[in-house]
């Protein structure tokens, strides 16, 4: 196969993992204007989760059966996280809410450490079968799966942020907290409506990523959590097609790094895109920019 | 000879026109009040002469110098100092530190100078903490020294934040509302410091303030501002009875 | 009173005079033991690590508590100085007999190294501000960390770097530390230091009183990363064996956590959340794999309930410390009445929890019944 659709299609496979765990980190910094940290490692536990479903029961459960049961899990996970850590942080400085998320990211990181052990765990692609044949290349199910539900979901997210009732709300709250209260929103419900979808889509990120790498470790959600952030960064933090439209250029950038340059200096390239992004256009492809008002 | 020279100013923000063609000429010694109706633009034109924003076009001279593009620690160095409207203190900072702070430009020793603590440090010190002393004890702050800024009560703050400005060693002393949020009392307190410290310290001061009974009470000229533009100059007793003003007051 | 009570009385509330001799205290009786070997070379090790501690800490502390701007990456200037320190002790050793000479020379070099990395970061960190800054550092600290493992024809790369002396005895570290904390509270007391902290409190009010602040933000960058450098060359000497992995975004949260702990604003809170953090874990040895979930947990409590850390942004103060030590008796005989009334208090919470659920229960009988 020509090395560029391969590098094409690599693209579009991390691609999407990053978007869909970007929109997590867009989501909630849209809400509480707060960095989640322990975003990667949700995509951890996301992953984790699938495993245990997958190869540790003792019923063989269908695919899409586990991706739920894996994000729902997931997404009471970051319910709870945003309880327990972030909620009474709301009116303090954001450098504590910061630090908190900080901690509650080496938290869930040793967590995972003690209950699953240090030792990456090998986890084998839950779709199996010979590959499509389509426009004359062989590609995977995985990654077509992998491509697909990511943006099917994407589609589905879009749909109910502009459509339904709660999405509006979702968005009512992220322009100002207290008119939209004072409209009758329930705010704590929707931040964690917003905690919930953002951890789920993380999750299923996280059990793409596992499946593509075919490994999981207590450690896994911190590189590609980081590189998923800078994506949400590039986009315009707080917008949820920018965050989108970020993770698929993070993912080619990365992958045509990986194959035309140098596969060692990939990290210090994509750490140097999101300096540099934010100094030439710290608000991103689709965000505003805000300044203080004196 | 005018300490501030201020032509033509105009500013626009995207489509808008913030400030229009606006002009004064503030002399040595000099009480100038700025008024005018919410959004006028009166902040926006303390951001300009203060550095915070670069306008448009026009020309501003602090003692016959221009002074567009510069940064506002270079501003204050030429001689014009600022409150704000919201009062910004370093709130963290004792009351003896903020004023301290302010003076740092009239001190002169480098970082090893204060690593070796040499002579010229101590002597400077010492200095800054006689004006700091001194300034406590016009506005009355003394008893706050070693006090946190924000623990302060609210007219405090305001006395504090003024007395901070005046430690720059200004020509020029631009204040924003410094009654706002004052019960009468305060305020009349405020009016008594206001004209003790020109006295004693002989500035030219330009006030923006809400508060007629302050600004008529005190100010030897008044501007008037509507939507970007001066409607009216005057003295206290023109700008009463312009119609004008009253028009922008009171609506049609 | 007699004349030799009056000048005792006077050295005893002289700051100066308290904190030099108990300083100099500390390091007699420390120093004796390490001699004698009633502290083994475990402990004296352990002991250096902590003074490691306390410099990287102090000098994240003015960038991150005095100044307010957010550094995640501190470990990446630790890194350039231990690398730089190595490096040229290795080079400079056949040449250079005493190794107190060694040391300072390379940690000269170190402190210049990573000051200039400091130059680096600071200049584009004027632009921005907040989480976005702890960002920035964030990736600056991992780029340094990647830039070190792929120039492995200097530092050897992912193996590690072997054979560096291991020249770092406690009376150096000691010494060093005691300067370097110095150094930072006396330029922390003077114009320049109140400049810094004026821009933690409001930016635009110190620009406003003709502060230069981007100048000071530059000089408080350089200052950190300058003495994060000195911390490195140290740690560098200690162990003797560099490995980039030992300098990643785990190392730069330990350090972070060493400073929000102690408080972000006191050098003396720095130094005893140094003291505290490092021995922590070795004190409890058995819960060694818990270390990490500890300190997390610590960050995160901390944040929640006591956000100002163990001191604010106080000073310790010796000759204060005699009130301070009653103040602290009083309220620790108050202590035993207050545990008494704990088990009655649990029993409330506990009894007011089954009424709400028993309530929660009933609704929801009564809501099938229609």
């Amino acid at each position: 196969m020509d090395l560029l659709v391969q590098q094409l299609i690599n693209g579009l496979t991390v691609g999407s993992i990053y978007a869909l765990v970007a929109i997590g980190y867009t989501m909630v910094y849209g809400i509480i204007k707060l960095i989640n940290f322990a975003h990667g490692e949700i995509m951890m536990f996301g992953a984790y989760f699938a495993f245990i479903f997958a190869f540790m029961f003792p019923f063989d459960l269908p695919f899409v059966l586990i991706i739920i049961i894996s994000m729902v899990l997931s997404g009471l996970m970051g319910i709870l996280i945003e309880r327990i850590a972030y909620k009474k942080l709301r009116k303090a400085p954001r450098i504590s809410a910061l630090i908190t998320a900080i901690g509650m990211s080496i938290f869930l990181q040793n967590l995972a450490l003690l209950i699953f052990g240090a030792t990456p765990k090998v986890m084998q692609p839950l779709i199996t079968g010979d590959p499509l044949i389509l426009f004359g290349y062989n590609i995977s199910r995985l990654t077509l799966t992998t491509i697909g539900l990511s943006i099917f979901f994407m589609i589905a997210l879009t749909l109910f942020v502009r459509k339904t009732k709660p999405g509006k709300a979702m968005r009512a709250v992220s322009q100002d907290q207290e008119a939209a209260q004072l409209m009758g929103i329930n705010i704590n419900k929707i931040i964690s409506l917003t905690f919930a979808i953002g951890s789920a889509l993380g999750a299923l990120g996280g059990i793409f990523y596992a499946m593509t790498y075919s490994q999981i470790a207590p450690t896994m959600g911190v590189m590609p959590g980081l590189k998923a952030f800078i994506a949400a960064v590039f986009g315009g933090i707080g917008n949820i097609t920018g965050a989108m439209i970020g993770g698929y250029i993070i993912g080619f950038i990365e992958t045509f790094t990986k194959g035309y340059i140098s596969s060692k200096w990939v990290d210090a390239i994509v750490f140097g895109l999101l300096i540099l992004i934010l100094l030439v256009k710290p608000s991103g492809l689709l965000g505003k920019n805000t300044k203080e008002k004196v | 000879m005018a300490i501030l020279e201020v032509k033509n100013l105009g500013i626009n923000f995207g489509g808008l026109r913030a400030v229009d063609n606006f002009e004064i000429s503030i002399k040595e010694d000099e009480l100038v009040g700025l008024i005018g109706p919410n959004g006028a633009g009166k902040t926006t034109i303390f951001n300009l002469l203060t550095g915070v924003y670069f306008p448009t076009d026009g020309t501003i001279e602090l003692s016959n110098t221009d002074i567009r593009g510069r940064k506002p620690h270079q501003i204050v160095h030429l001689g014009s100092s600022r409150t704000f409207q919201n009062i910004r203190l370093f709130k963290n900072m004792t009351v003896m530190e903020n004023i301290k702070v302010a003076y740092h430009n009239r001190m002169s020793y480098g970082i090893f100078g204060s690593v070796f603590k040499t002579k010229r440090y101590r002597a400077e010190e010492s200095v800054a903490n006689e004006v700091a002393i001194s300034l406590m004890d016009v506005f009355e702050l003394t008893s706050f020294k070693d006090e946190q800024a924000k623990n302060l009560p609210y007219g405090k703050q305001r006395k504090l934040e003024i007395a901070r400005a005046l430690a720059t060693d200004p020509k020029i002393l631009l204040l924003d509302e410094p009654a706002a949020g004052m019960n009468p009392q305060e305020t009349e307190e405020l009016m008594n410091t206001i004209k003790l410290l020109r006295q004693r310290f002989g500035i030219s001061i330009l006030l923006i303030e809400h508060d007629m009974k302050l600004v008529m009470g005190i100010c030897e000229r008044i501007v008037v501002l509507d939507y970007g533009r001066i409607i009216a100059t005057g003295t206290p007793a023109e700008i009463r009875s312009n119609p004008e003003v009253i028009k922008a007051y009171l609506g049609e | 009173m007699t004349a030799f009570n009056q000048t005792l009385i006077k050295l005893l509330t002289n700051k100066k005079v308290v904190h030099y001799t108990f300083i100099t205290l500390i390091f007699i009786v420390l120093f004796t033991m390490i001699k004698s070997g009633t502290i083994d070379r475990y402990i004296s090790n352990l002991l250096i690590m902590v003074l490691i501690m306390i410099i990287m800490s102090t000098s994240l502390n003015i960038a991150t508590g005095f100044m307010g701007q957010l550094v995640l990456g501190h470990a990446g200037f630790m890194a350039i100085g231990a690398y730089t320190a190595a490096l040229i002790a290795i080079l400079l050793q056949p040449y250079i007999e005493s190794t107190l000479l060694l040391f300072i020379v390379s940690a000269l070099a170190a402190m210049i190294m990573a000051g200039f990395a400091g130059v680096l970061v600071g200049a584009p960190a004027l632009r921005l501000r907040g989480d976005y800054l702890g960002i920035m550092t964030l990736g600056f600290g991992e780029i340094i960390r990647v830039v070190i493992t792929n120039l492995s024809d200097i530092t050897n790369g992912a193996q590690g770097l072997y054979g560096v002396p291991r020249i770092m005895t406690f009376p150096i570290a000691f010494w060093t530390t005691v300067i370097v904390v110095a150094l930072i509270f006396l330029f922390m007391n003077s114009r320049h230091g109140r400049a810094i902290l004026s821009i933690r409190d409001d930016e635009i009010a110190s620009e406003s009183v003709g502060i230069n602040i981007t100048k000071y933000k530059m000089i408080g960058f350089i200052v950190a990363s300058m003495f994060a450098g000195i911390g490195g060359a140290m740690f560098a000497f200690k162990e003797g064996f560099l490995a980039p992995s030992s300098f990643g975004f785990m190392k730069s949260v330990e350090i972070f956590v060493i400073v929000v702990l102690g408080g972000m604003g006191s050098l003396s809170g720095s130094i005893i959340a140094a003291i505290v953090l490092v021995f922590l874990p070795e004190v409890l040895r058995s819960v060694n794999d818990y270390r990490y979930l500890i300190y997390s947990s610590l960050l995160v409590i901390i944040m929640l309930y006591r956000p100002q850390g163990l001191m604010g942004t106080k000073e310790l103060d010796l000759t204060q410390t005699k009130s301070k030590a009653i103040q602290f008796w009083k309220n620790l005989k108050l202590l035993p009445g207050k545990i008494k009334l704990l088990p009655s208090k649990i029993k409330a919470l506990f009894l007011k929890w089954v009424a709400s659920i028993r309530k929660l229960l009933k609704l929801n009988q009564k809501g099938s019944d229609c």
